[in-house]
């Protein structure tokens, strides 16, 4: 078996492992090598061909590929390895990697800190429990849109979209301008889960129905899906008699929610949090397991990209130092807690003497909010959204400020708040 | 039309479910001529693939029945046949558990019907049963337990045992409803859309439809009712939960819900029991899922609806008489009935078709074993379960074997191009051969992949390929056809 070894080893090469392979090396990590699955570098990006990518980070209106080409070119200026066709199958808590691919066979790869990228998979109809038959026409929608934008095929004419998130959203109106009739977006929520301008964009724009609070409860179709049964749904999410409608159609796609791909590091005995399903990190972007790190829809599931890339290049700069060994410990690490309407907080222990961003959601919408960081700093917000992510950064200066034991971040009403201030 | 192309064989078996390939490959042995005629377009799509895979103790079965006589041996021959054919089997065990006096008393009747029949059995305390399975309910009194009862992965046996029939001589038509019957003189002729067949014995082994078979022939002395079983499966993160498979003590009519570690060690909850109006309802329900959930969590409290990956239904061929039909009929000559299969069918299989030969010779055939009978078959690579050595080695010899398909099973492109030549011509009949698709992502990953591959293998185009066979193309059109004109509205 090959046996190699590195400094920093990046595995999956999304936007995710692009960012953080270089700013490993940016930051002097000698030899940085990049895992990747696929046959090309950019990840899920790859099939994403519709343009809202990069308006943060590189103010223009680029296309999945677009975006990621732009880190491909950059990477090409390096010594950067990558690895092409290379699968992970296995690490180990000591920093093993073992890989497989069809030339060299399996690797193993030692390396003095990796970085996880792998990105995330799709809920399945399997995991929500869809009653009904098994009929070919169910696709999770980011299936359908691979085989509608990369393999170049149509998986059917009439379809019925069960959840309304971005990829789903997406490709209701991919569907649309390919010529097929979108019958329904079905959504559980009150609200729709994806971005509002996506809502626009991709249903409105098109007259496509969205009908909330309501969900699949039957699958039709012995050899292909012929209909689907949907109805409205109480506040326990259980259907409500009399409201049932069958809607025909030959597809069914699912767009309820992704799942980070944990498998590889939960073999390590990287801690996962029961709420990201992705790792337990401190403010390096670090594991619970030394040298290990993570970023991107590993971590946490993301809506935009530009903040994966930042968020990567964060852990690849920590890897980089860990690596050379000038990654300096702090004192003590503080706990962060998600406080009132506030679903999580990444990451999980900060040290309050280096500049922290946090990423969080909240749990439910509200309107007119502030958000108490810490007791550091509020932040204002005219509205809070599940599927929109808040980014707050801080200051050494504002964490000087902090007394207690945790770090208690929470959304509170603005009027309230003032009232009793 | 086109005139039907005529075959003769001295035996033809209708349906390649578990019965039907066990007889197969049990009729290789000898010196006959075998067609198996199947109406889908793989074997094992029946029944038999939609169950809990339990290869039963033997203790369960009232005395007396054909069940009980073929269930205990049945479940002897399992060893050897899938170490001969490289199937998945495991000996996990059985326990039934009681939660009550009335219960224990019960798993004591059992008990002692596993030791009239020589079936390996022990009575455990609460706190034995508890030390072999710590997941199970603290609130039990007690358990029955079967050391020898086991799971198999069923469909893979029943695609083993066709593979190994065909390595022996048998034939085998696939996509061929039988759709007529008749009695010609000694012969007795089935026909399909294409194929007339003229055979001197014929084995109805078709499953629900067994009792449309034997109509066909005017035979009409026995009906069969269907009885749906949902079944939920569970991530392979469960694998380390359950060891054995739990039962509860039997209702009159089924024996019960119960959680199953499958083969490949991922849990498994079901079945129900529902009688239903149409042989092929295989839909799953809300209902259902709720009754299987509550039973699965009175045995093992710790299982987590949140770790399902899949769901399924399986409906059982019940006989009028509640019992298995294994006879010659009585109004046709040559026409031999292996009906009736509701569980423990898949367990009972092996020994049934050591009788269907018996049967066969009954029926007047004479029958000298082979000489050159191959009991292998050729054996399986599976990617994940070897050694980072062994894989290494493999992929210098097969550079297919390094290119991973199925990444949340770790399979490789070398074992689906196995798959297809082995006989898989569907993405259902990859997934249950060589597991592509069969984890927790269902397939959303490698579907596409996996088509491209059996295109290519195929040497079909992909939007030929289905998932169980014509009327199942997972894509329909061209990119653009649909804007074209060609199909669109
Ligand atoms: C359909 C869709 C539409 C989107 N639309 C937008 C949008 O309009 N605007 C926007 O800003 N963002 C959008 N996003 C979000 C953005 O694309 C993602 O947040 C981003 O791609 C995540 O990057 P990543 O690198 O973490 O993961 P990925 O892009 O998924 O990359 C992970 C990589 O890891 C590889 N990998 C995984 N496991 C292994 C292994 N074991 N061995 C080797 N390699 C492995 C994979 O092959 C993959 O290449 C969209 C996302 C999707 C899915
Ligand atoms: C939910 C459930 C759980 C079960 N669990 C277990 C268990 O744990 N252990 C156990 O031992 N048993 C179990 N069983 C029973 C077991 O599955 C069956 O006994 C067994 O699969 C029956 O096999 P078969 O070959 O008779 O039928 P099938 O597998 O149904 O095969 C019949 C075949 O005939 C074909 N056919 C039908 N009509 C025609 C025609 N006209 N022309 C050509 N072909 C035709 C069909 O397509 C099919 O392939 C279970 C059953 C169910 C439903």
């Amino acid at each position: 078996m090959k046996q190699l070894s590195v400094d920093v080893a990046v595995i999956g090469g999304g936007p995710a492992g692009l960012a953080a392979a270089l700013s490993a090396k940016a930051e002097g990590a000698q030899k940085v090598m990049i895992i990747e699955r696929n046959h090309e570098l950019g990840g899920i990006l790859q099939q994403c061909i519709h343009h809202g990518f990069g308006l943060h980070r590189f103010k223009a209106e680029l296309t999945g590929p677009e975006y990621a080409q732009r880190f491909i070119n950059e990477l090409d200026d390096t010594d950067i390895e990558t690895l092409l066709e290379t699968m992970v199958l296995e690490i180990t808590p000591e920093r093993k990697i073992y890989a497989v691919n069809s030339e060299q066979g399996m690797m193993e790869i030692s390396a003095k800190a990796i970085v996880l990228a792998m990105g995330c998979r799709e809920r399945t109809r399997g995991a929500l429990q869809i009653p009904g038959s098994r009929p070919a026409g169910v696709f999770s929608a980011g299936t359908a849109q691979r085989f509608v934008n990369i393999e170049g095929y149509m998986p059917g004419k009439r379809a019925v979209i069960l959840g309304s998130g971005d990829i789903g959203l997406i490709m209701a109106r991919r569907f649309t301008l390919e010529g097929a009739k979108v019958e329904a977006v079905v959504e559980v929520l009150p609200y729709a889960a994806g971005l509002t301008r996506n809502v626009v964009q991709c249903l409105e724009d098109f007259d496509i129905p969205l009908y909330l609070k309501s969900t699949v409860i039957h699958i039709h179709g012995k050899d292909r899906v012929e209909a689907v049964t949907i109805a409205e749904v109480d506040d326990a999410w259980n259907p409500i008699p009399g409201t049932e409608r069958v809607i025909e159609c030959d597809t069914l796609l699912l767009s309820v929610g992704l799942v980070p791909e944990n498998e590889l590091s939960s073999h390590a005995g990287v801690k996962l949090d029961p709420v990201t399903n992705g790792a337990y990190v401190n403010e390096h972007l670090m594991t619970t397991i030394p040298g290990i790190f993570a970023c991107g829809n590993v971590l946490h599931v993301h809506d935009l990209v530009d903040n994966v890339s930042k968020e990567a290049e964060r852990a690849g700069k920590y890897a980089g130092r860990y690596a050379m060994g000038t990654l300096q410990k702090p004192e003590k690490w503080v706990k962060v807690v998600a406080g009132d309407n506030v679903r999580y907080v990444v990451p999980h222990e900060i040290s309050l003497t280096e500049p922290v961003e946090f990423f969080l959601r909240v749990q439910r919408p509200q309107d007119d909010v502030i958000v108490d960081v810490g007791g550091v700093r509020t932040v204002r917000e005219r509205s809070v959204r599940p599927s929109e992510m808040l980014n707050i950064k801080l200051t050494p200066e504002q964490l000087q400020n902090f007394t207690g034991d945790t770090f208690v971040i929470q959304v509170k009403d603005r009027k309230e708040a003032e009232q009793s201030a | 039309m086109r005139e039907k192309q005529t075959l003769t064989v001295d035996v033809a078996i209708v349906g390649g479910g578990i019965i039907g390939t066990a007889v197969a490959r049990e009729l290789s042995k000898y010196d006959v001529s075998i067609l198996l005629v199947e109406k889908e377009a793989e074997v094992g799509w029946g029944t038999t693939k939609a169950n809990s895979g339990i290869v039963h103790a033997g203790f369960h079965e009232e005395p007396g029945t054909l069940k009980a006589k073929y269930c205990f041996p049945g479940n002897q021959m399992y060893p050897k046949l899938c170490e001969e054919l490289d199937v998945c089997f495991r000996r996990n065990g059985i326990l039934m558990v009681a939660r009550n006096q009335e219960e224990w008393d019960i798993v004591q009747k059992y008990y002692q019907r596993g030791k009239d029949r020589g079936v390996p059995v022990e009575l455990l305390s609460k706190e034995e049963a508890l030390a072999l399975e710590p997941a199970l309910s603290s609130d039990i009194l007690g358990a029955l337990h079967a050391p020898e009862g086991g799971s198999v992965m069923p469909f893979e046996l029943a695609a083993a045992l066709m593979e190994n029939a065909l390595q022996n001589g048998a034939q085998l038509l696939t996509n061929s409803p039988v759709v007529a019957a008749q009695v010609e003189g000694e012969r007795k002729v089935i026909e399909t859309a294409e194929h007339r067949i003229e055979a001197k014995v014929v084995i109805n082994a078709a499953g629900l439809f067994a009792d449309d078979l034997a109509q066909m022939f005017g035979d009409d002395y026995f009906t069969i009712k269907p009885r749906k079983g949902e079944e939920y499966l569970f991530d392979l993160d469960t694998k380390d939960m359950v060891t054995r498979t739990i039962f509860p003590v039997p209702t009159k009519v089924s024996k019960g819900i119960l959680v199953i570690p499958t083969a490949e060690g991922n849990l498994m909850m079901g079945p129900t029991g529902d009688n239903i109006e149409e042989k092929e309802d295989l839909a799953t329900t809300r209902d259902g899922f709720a009754r299987i959930l509550e039973g699965a969590k009175s045995l093992v409290p710790g299982i987590n609806p949140r770790k399902i990956i899949a769901q399924f239904a399986g409906v059982r061929a019940a006989s009028d008489r509640g019992d298995f039909i294994v006879e010659l009929s009585p109004n046709v000559p040559g026409l031999i009935h292996l009906a009736g299969m509701e569980s423990p069918g898949l367990t009972a299989a092996p020994a049934i078709a050591v009788d269907a030969v018996k049967l066969v010779e009954e029926a007047g055939l004479k029958l000298t074993p082979k000489e050159d009978f191959e009991p292998r078959r050729k054996p399986m690579v599976r990617f994940r379960s070897l050694s980072h050595e062994e894989r290494d080695r493999l992929i210098k010899e097969n550079p297919a074997y390094g290119r991973i398909i199925c990444r949340c099973e770790s399979v490789t492109e070398g074992e689906i191009i196995d798959a297809v030549q082995r006989g898989a011509r569907t993405l259902d009949g990859i997934k249950f051969r060589a597991r592509a698709g069969a984890g927790r992502c269902q397939g959303g990953f490698c579907q596409p992949l996996v088509m491209a591959i059996i295109a290519r293998e195929l040497g079909i185009p992909l939007e030929e390929v289905t998932k169980r066979g014509l009327g199942s193309e997972p894509v329909m059109y061209h990119a653009k056809e649909l804007l074209t004109g060609g199909e669109g509205q």
